[in-house]
Order: C-alpha cells, then sequence, then structure tokens
C-alpha cells in the first residue's frame, strides 16, 4: 500500500490542476456563448440550431444514465422533458407574469427538473418491480398518458398548446446547463453508485447478491435521468416559445434513443457526439422534406445491426474521466497483455 | 449459540417440494459441506438463505435476526457473502471495479456527497480503492486490476468471485460448487486457498460441492441432500459409508 500513500498527495494536485482546467473551459465557453450571441457574428439561424444541440445532448446524456449505464429500456423520455416544459412555462408565464424574466428562468427551469424528477418516482416505483422488457412498455404509456393528458387539460391549451412564454433561452444559458448536465452525470458515473449501475447492467441477480441496493440504485438513476430531461424541456419551451403536447410524442422519444445508441451507450462522448450529428445531420437533411424523419428510424436499424454499442459503446473520451480514475488506466495495456500469457 | 440456525426451511417450485424440513446449525469458524445428486436442492438452499427466494415455511437466523423477508443486498450487508456454481462476475467491468462493487454497502457517502465531490467523497472512495487492492493482493490478482474480468483464466475468474464476495466483510461465506470444472492439480491449490481464507477471514463456511475429494479434504461435517430431503449428516468418514447415502449416488443394490 506505499504506493497508494505516496500517490495521494500528487492526486489531490492533478484534481486541482484539472478543476482549474475544467473551470477555465467552462468560464471560456460562456465567454464565447455571449460573445456569439450578440455580436451578430453567426445568425440567428445557427444560434437556435447550437442550442438545439446543446437541449439534445442533456437529453441524451440523461436517457444514456438509464438505457446505456444501466441497459434498461425507457423509451418515453419526452414524457419527462414535456412535464418539464409545462411546467417551467407555468411558473414564468403565470406565476411571474413574464416579468422577472432572466432571473426568474434558473429557478423556473430547476423546478421543471424536480417537477419531472418527482414524476419519474411514481413511475419508477411500481415498473421496477418488474423486470425488463415491462419497463419499455410502462414508460411508453407513460409517454402516451402524458400527451394525452395535456390534450385534455384545457386550462393549458389542450391541443391548441400553450404559449406566451419569453424567449428566455439563450445560449449560454444552454451551454450553463450542458456543463452541469456532464459534470454530474460524470460524477454519478464514477462513484459507488455509477459502478453499482454498471453492475446492474452486467447482471443484476449477482449486484443484489454482493450487497448493492439494485432497487434503490434503479430508482435513483431514473430520478436523476428525468431530472434533465424535465431541465431540456424548460430550455426547449422557453426557446420555441410555444409548446404543445404534439411536440412530446413517442417521435421526439424515438429521436432520443436514436441518439442516444448513434453516439454509443455507456459513453459521456458518446452522448454529446450522437446529440450533434444526429442533430445537425437532420437539419442538412431539411430539403429532403418529410423523408428526413425516416433518417432516424433507418440508422437505428442499421445500428442495432451493425455495431449495437453504438460510435463509441461503452468507450470514454479520457478528458470525462476523473483523474483519480485515469491514472490506473495507463497500466491497463501491460495487465491485459499479462492475463492472456 | 449458533451464529447461523436454520429451522425447517421448506419451499416448493409449484408442486414441487425443492427443499423440505431443512435444518442447519453452523457455528463460528466451522466449515460444513452440503452434497448431494444433481437437482437434490442445494442452490435452492444457499437461495433462500440469501433470500433470493422466499421459503414456503421455515426460519432462517442469524446474529439474532430472522433473515427471512429480507432483500439480499441487506442479508449480504449483514455479513452473509455467496459465489455461484457458474461464474457469475461482471464480465465487461474491470478486476478492480469487480471487487470495488463488492464494497457497495460501505462507503459511507451518500449520492449528493458524490455528486458535489464532497471531501467525505474522496475520503472513502480512497478507502475503498486501497481496501480493494488489498483483497485483490491478497489473492494475487492485483497485476490483473485494470482488465475487464473476462480476460483472466478460468481459475483465476473463480478467485476473483471468492475476493469479490469477502468485499461485503462477510462472516458467513457460502461457496456453490467451489471446485466445479477445474483439473486436480488447481484444485488442491483451492483446496488450501479455502483452509487459509478460513483462518485470514475468520470466517464460517457452508460449502456447495460435487466431487467428494473436496469435501472430504476440509469439511468437518457434512449434510447430504436428496430430492430435497436430508438424508443423512455425520462427519466425512461417517457420510462415506452411510448406505442411505451409497444409495442416493449410486442407485439401490439389486437384492
Amino acid at each position: 500500500m506505499m504506493i497508494e500513500s505516496r500517490r495521494a498527495p500528487l492526486l489531490v494536485l492533478g484534481t486541482i490542476l484539472r478543476t482549474r482546467q475544467t473551470v477555465l473551459l467552462v468560464i471560456v465557453g460562456l465567454a464565447l456563448s455571449f460573445f456569439l450571441e450578440r455580436s451578430g457574428f453567426v445568425s440567428s439561424y445557427i444560434l437556435q440550431i447550437l442550442m438545439y444541440v446543446g437541449i439534445n445532448i442533456i437529453l441524451t446524456l440523461s436517457l444514456n444514465l438509464v438505457n446505456g449505464y444501466m441497459g434498461e429500456f425507457s423509451v418515453g423520455h419526452a414524457g419527462f422533458m414535456a412535464v418539464g416544459a409545462y411546467t417551467a412555462s407555468i411558473i414564468t408565464v403565470w406565476l411571474f407574469r413574464n416579468q422577472a424574466g432572466a432571473l426568474v428562468f434558473p429557478i423556473a427551469t430547476l423546478g421543471a427538473g424536480i417537477a419531472a424528477a418527482a414524476t419519474s418516482i411514481i413511475v419508477a416505483i411500481p415498473s421496477f418491480r418488474t423486470r425488463g422488457d415491462y419497463l419499455a412498455i410502462v414508460t411508453l404509456a407513460f409517454n402516451m398518458i402524458v400527451k394525452s393528458l395535456l390534450e385534455n387539460i384545457d386550462a393549458l391549451g389542450g391541443p391548441r398548446g400553450f404559449l406566451g412564454m419569453n424567449r428566455l433561452t439563450s445560449l449560454a444559458s444552454v451551454y450553463a446547463w450542458c456543463a452541469i448536465t456532464i459534470y454530474i452525470v460524470r460524477n454519478f458515473v464514477y462513484s459507488n453508485f455509477g459502478r453499482a449501475v454498471l453492475s446492474i447492467r452486467e447482471d443484476e441477480v449477482a449486484s443484489n447478491l454482493v450487497s448493492v441496493n439494485t432497487r434503490q440504485t434503479k430508482v435513483l438513476v431514473f430520478v436523476v435521468a428525468a431530472f434533465f430531461a424535465g431541465v431540456a424541456g424548460a430550455l426547449f419551451a422557453h426557446l420555441v416559445q410555444f409548446i404543445n403536447p404534439r411536440t412530446f410524442s413517442i417521435q421526439k422519444s424515438t429521436d432520443i434513443l436514436v441518439m442516444v445508441y448513434l453516439g454509443g451507450i455507456g459513453s459521456i462522448f458518446g452522448s454529446i457526439l450522437g446529440a450533434t450529428v444526429y442533430t445537425v445531420l437532420l437539419e442538412l437533411l431539411r430539403p429532403l422534406g418529410v423523408w428526413r424523419w425516416v433518417l432516424g428510424p433507418v440508422m437505428l436499424v442499421i445500428l442495432m445491426i451493425g455495431r449495437p454499442t453504438g460510435i463509441m459503446g461503452l468507450k470514454e473520451f479520457a478528458g470525462f474521466v476523473p483523474i483519480e480514475e485515469r491514472a490506473r488506466k495507463k497500466k491497463e495495456g501491460t495487465a491485459v497483455a499479462a492475463a492472456s500469457h | 449459540m449458533p451464529l447461523l440456525h436454520i429451522e425447517g426451511l421448506t419451499h416448493y417450485f409449484g408442486g414441487l417440494k425443492a427443499v423440505s424440513d431443512f435444518n442447519l446449525s453452523l457455528e463460528e469458524g466451522e466449515v460444513v459441506g452440503l452434497i448431494g445428486p444433481n437437482g437434490a436442492g442445494k442452490t435452492t438452499v444457499f437461495n433462500l438463505i440469501t433470500g433470493v427466494y422466499r421459503p414456503n415455511r421455515g426460519r432462517i437466523r442469524f446474529g439474532g435476526k430472522d433473515l427471512v423477508g429480507m432483500a439480499s443486498c441487506d442479508i449480504v450487508s449483514m455479513g452473509i457473502a455467496r459465489t455461484f456454481q457458474t461464474i457469475r462476475l461482471f464480465k465487461e467491468l474491470s478486476v478492480l471495479d469487480n471487487v470495488r462493487i463488492g464494497h457497495f454497502s460501505q462507503a459511507r457517502y451518500n449520492v449528493v456527497h458524490a455528486l458535489f465531490r464532497a471531501r467525505s467523497f474522496y475520503r472513502e472512495e480512497e478507502r475503498i480503492r486501497d481496501k480493494a487492492y488489498e483483497l485483490l493482493e491478497t489473492f494475487n490478482l492485483a497485476r490483473y486490476a485494470d482488465s475487464p474480468a473476462k480476460a483472466l483464466p478460468y481459475g483465476e475468474q473463480r478467485r476473483l468471485e471468492i475476493a469479490r464476495a469477502l468485499a461485503s466483510n462477510p462472516e458467513v461465506l457460502l461457496l456453490d460448487e467451489p471446485a466445479a470444472g477445474m483439473n486436480p492439480h488447481e484444485i488442491d491449490r483451492l483446496l488450501e486457498t479455502i483452509a487459509w481464507l478460513k483462518d485470514r477471514f475468520s470466517l464460517t463456511i457452508l460449502l456447495i460441492e460435487h466431487q467428494m475429494r473436496v469435501v472430504m479434504g476440509i469439511c468437518e461435517r457434512i449434510l447430504v441432500l436428496d430430492f430435497g430431503e436430508t438424508i443423512a449428516e455425520g462427519t466425512p468418514g461417517e457420510i462415506q459409508t452411510n448406505p442411505r447415502v451409497l444409495e442416493a449416488y449410486l442407485g439401490k443394490e439389486a437384492s
């Protein structure tokens, strides 16, 4: 254990240095977002797409927790997004009558996340009592229920939708929430809980029998994922300034699934990649009209046959691995060589 | 007072009586063998003890508490660890992570500490990592720490499973056919390991085995199951000459 204790101060130093790097990166990114927005350097169309990319990263990364890291199959992510979108809109439009503006928005977004997380508990507790495919069915039903509920609540505009939000979402706020999502997901994945999640994917029964509280862990993951789906919903609602139940249909959930499996399951970098590539690709294919919507499902089919774990499947870009975990990764090459002898 | 006390344990699968009126008292520091032909209900006993199934009847007392109805993870955290008949490692995860997952219940930080990287998180993670490495070194597996578990040779995978089980700091270790698929040389090594483990971690061991050589070698006491019934109990010597045991294994002599 000598080596371990000697490495400890180095680790602390490394962590501080890396934290500084990360903070610097976030600040530069925020400054850049402000600059792009104010300077008119890029068209508002490009800005809009950048914001969609950011929102999709949040959605993809959060769903990746459930479907990628944990290996369950949730197909109703848009349902949680809807809860978030409507909650945030109610807060800004009804509660604050669009007056407090930018100051209220972070609170509204947080509220949206909390509302979505609370909803997810109601879905999670009964559905995790069953196993495997049932979660897919339950979440599918959940997505449909949310949509038809919203269609039938007249106060919220029913099928006509909800409008009146100011455009409170900015590139900087999307960027900030993206950074928060990445940070939280990373911290979750590289912890006792993250390892428990991976062990559930590998072998749930064995996991329970080596002391992992699998039921609690599953609910926890589901709640964290739903929270960020809610956040994404809030950002989305205050970007397009008009939401209706149809926006959050199964179609939307499928899009998020495609981004998860395209980028790669169990990978932060994969989710960023998947969300970016898919969002940009859909925009570029606009001239194809309705046909571009065929792209998603077709891509999903091809992926599932060719590379079921996605581009980055189960691999992580080193920058997203905390330094204390990374230090030992270097030895991997030699150890595997030793194992094969 | 016995460490683990099982009384009248009975379990049905539909109409099939898998285990019937099973009784066992494990004293601290004992090594007890559970043998019997295929389908005798041995693994079912393990599954009942560790809460995979809930028995139809009977009581399982461990350290003064009744385990019936408790969740598996709580039973394991209380101090009963097990291995599996067929290896159930987390194949894609690293050897180190396999053992760290075994430490799950011992991490003294909650999810908020993890998400915001509180100091307790770093302290506990460091402690868990050190303990996991210590276990790996004890089992001579430290050099594989970062390889995926599936890359290990078969015998080493078996040892890793035991290391992972020990990570939860058990008092009782349930070994389900630890020698399955091993050659005679590996079995000799395994016997040494078990004997040494017992002292090193002051364990009480209950062990299922098919191979007589293994049970005879290390068990102080043996229970024989056949079709869910306990047909014999005694020292290895007694069991070897017990007519009912011979009948169960070899069939009735034609008379």
